[in-house]
């Protein structure tokens, strides 16, 4: 790999910051909310591929991560009536305890045993959802009253439905997690990491636990997506058992592969190009899953390094 | 009905599952024993043999057994055809590699999934059986069919074992499952084995879905189950080993229709599920299975 020079991976990640922030006084109505969803949803892959891209563990069950986050936060709200804050700290904590247990015991298997307890975890976790329907609202799923999704600070209370308030709420959670992704991948936990996806056993003779430090990105990795859930749940105000589907989980993998598997921007990329593919063709065509699979095989046929990686490969070989 | 007739009947029901459940399985075993990939996609063959099944016997009128046997001869034939062009054109471009060829099945699920749903639409469509006949037990009938359904199964899966250990096709591919360069370097044409394997995994799925559609119905998302239930099979009998995957089925099917009887199958499933996790977790080659090499 080489090494880039810090002052210009954080001028781009800042850059890219600005403009979004930028595009939210520029774009139509539509778009604006639709971004919105995206930047959410981008924190959700981020935090995939952390785990996927970077230390190569390939999870199929981490829509129980976003959903642990979206329930934790969701009923917090809406049978403890607890504030946006505390919900949202609720959700973040619910993600971080699931992964750890589910870290402990998956992590004891690898490879082709990894993603198919990963996948059987998180459909026990879909099925709990469903079973305790007089809680979660089964596969109805459960409205978050507008009354009370408000962020009171100090004397201003900001209503979270208001398209502004939830674009910008949006950005600050985008960013946060862009920078410390960033900040993780730079640090020297992050090569400890890439050196375990690059070659496990030397990594080992090195003198590293690999189990503590495999574990310790699945925790980071399930609460960065519970923080997405979380959002979801506050800013959207929709919990549902869909979100912890299989489909979920899959979806993550696609927008990780299509942008790009451990690039610190990937992520963003994969998610906002699959939106708008999605949305465009569906103005075509209501088989939009036909679409999920033929770019899943497209990819992994012709294009395994996915946009970015493809630039870094090429051109850019500082990109973080 | 006492306790006795109704665990009798539960135990039936339970056998006819583990019936279907064992074909689908070990196709699902036999594409991961011999290739190394585990086909996410299976369930969805499964799912195609049903609807092609549906699709030949209302195009062929007269006896309803004459469609069901058009059926089940020429549904496999297709979903084995499409399985190998699938093959062809994308798992040996990816050389096989476990992780990829998981994604891109994903990929096929989903295409599979979206052009029944698009050729066939969202409605479940029943087959009639090909016979109709009531076996009077003292307790309560039972369907004639459903205890076929369990011969035709043995039939099936004594054949595969015949193939598998008595002939030169099940050596060839009993070679390459165990070391397939080796096999390559002695001439197999490990490439030709992996399209065939990869078709009559596929095939199995069909044929049991042919089997069992008149009793259940076609429909575009009936794949989710047999895949988890075949997952479930496969990871307990011990990944690639034939009899364990039989033992296992038997031992599902029965726990799944007795458990489904009596208590709720959301919960029943939940239970399932777990243990199969903790078992792949604390057991990785299975309860039956002995270490991998």
């Amino acid at each position: 790999m080489k090494e880039a020079s810090p002052s210009k991976a954080y001028a781009l990640h800042l850059g890219v910051i600005v403009l979004l922030f930028a595009l939210s006084f520029v774009l139509p109505e539509y778009h604006h909310g639709l971004l919105a969803r995206i930047m959410v949803l981008a924190v959700f892959a981020m935090g995939y591929n952390l785990l996927f891209g970077y230390v190569g563990l390939l999870s199929l069950g981490h829509a129980m991560f976003f959903s642990a986050g979206l329930y934790g936060a969701g009923l917090a709200v809406i049978h403890l009536g607890w504030s946006v804050p505390a919900a949202f700290a609720a959700g973040l904590a619910c993600g971080a305890l699931l992964a750890l247990v589910i870290g402990l015991l998956a992590l004891r298997t690898s490879g082709v045993a990894f993603m198919i307890v990963t996948m059987m975890f998180a459909q026990v976790f879909y099925l709990v959802i469903l079973y305790l329907a007089a809680w979660t609202g089964g596969d109805q799923g459960l409205v978050v009253p507008q009354s009370a999704r408000v962020l009171v600070l100090g004397d201003t209370s900001l209503g979270l439905t208001n398209p502004t308030v939830r674009y910008m709420s949006a950005l600050v959670l985008f960013s946060i997690v862009l920078l410390v992704t960033l900040g993780i991948v730079r640090s020297r936990y992050g090569r400890v990491l890439v050196a375990i996806r690059e070659n496990e056993e030397r990594t080992k003779m090195l003198g590293y636990d690999i189990f503590s430090n495999k574990l310790a990105a699945v925790v980071v990795s399930g609460t960065i997506c519970a923080a997405s859930g979380a959002a979801y749940a506050l800013l959207f105000g929709y919990v549902g058992s869909t979100f912890a589907s299989v489909q979920y989980s899959i979806l993550p993998l696609l927008w990780v592969l299509l942008g790009g598997a451990a690039t610190t921007l990937g992520p963003l990329i994969g998610t906002l190009f699959m939106y708008y593919v999605v949305d465009v063709t569906s103005g075509y065509t209501s088989a939009y899953l036909l679409i999920v699979g033929i770019a899943l095989i497209l990819l992994v046929l012709f294009f395994p390094r996915g946009i970015l990686g493809t630039i870094r490969q090429r051109w850019l070989g500082w990109l973080p | 009905m006492h306790f006795g007739p109704h665990l009798l009947l539960a135990a039936l029901e339970g056998l006819v599952t583990s019936a279907v459940l064992a074909l689908t399985a070990l196709g699902l075993s036999l594409v991961f024993g011999v290739m190394r990939v585990v086909n996410v996609a299976h369930g969805e063959f499964f799912m195609l043999g049903a609807v092609l099944a549906w699709a030949i016997s209302t195009a062929i009128s007269g006896h309803p057994a004459l469609g069901f046997l058009a059926a089940l001869v020429l549904a496999p034939l297709i979903v084995g055809l499409i399985a190998l062009v699938s093959e062809r054109l994308v798992l040996r471009r990816l050389n096989y590699n476990p992780e990829a060829t998981i994604v891109a099945t994903i990929g096929m699920l989903y295409i599979i999934q979206q052009l029944a749903l698009t050729f066939y639409g969202p409605e479940a469509r029943p087959v009639e059986p090909p016979f109709s006949y009531r076996i009077l037990l003292p307790w309560f009938g039972y369907s004639g069919y459903k205890l076929s359904i369990i011969a035709a199964s043995a039939l099936l899966l004594v054949a595969t074992w015949f193939v598998l250990t008595r002939t030169r096709i099940g050596l060839v591919m009993r070679a390459t499952q165990y070391d397939s360069e080796t096999a390559q370097a002695f001439g197999i044409p490990v490439d030709r084995v992996y399209a065939g394997v990869f078709a009559l995994g596929a095939m199995l799925a069909a044929v049991a879905a042919v089997l069992i559609v008149p009793i259940s119905q076609a429909h575009y998302l009936m794949g989710q189950d047999p895949l988890l239930l075949s997952f479930i099979v496969v990871i307990i009998g011990g990944l690639g080993s034939l009899r364990g995957t039989v033992v296992a089925a038997v031992l599902i099917g029965l726990s799944d229709g007795i458990i489904s009887v009596f208590f709720s199958p959301t919960l029943a499933k939940i239970i399932a599920t777990l243990l199969v996790a903790m078992v792949l977790v604390f057991r990785p080659q299975g309860l039956f299975g002995t270490a991998s090499r």
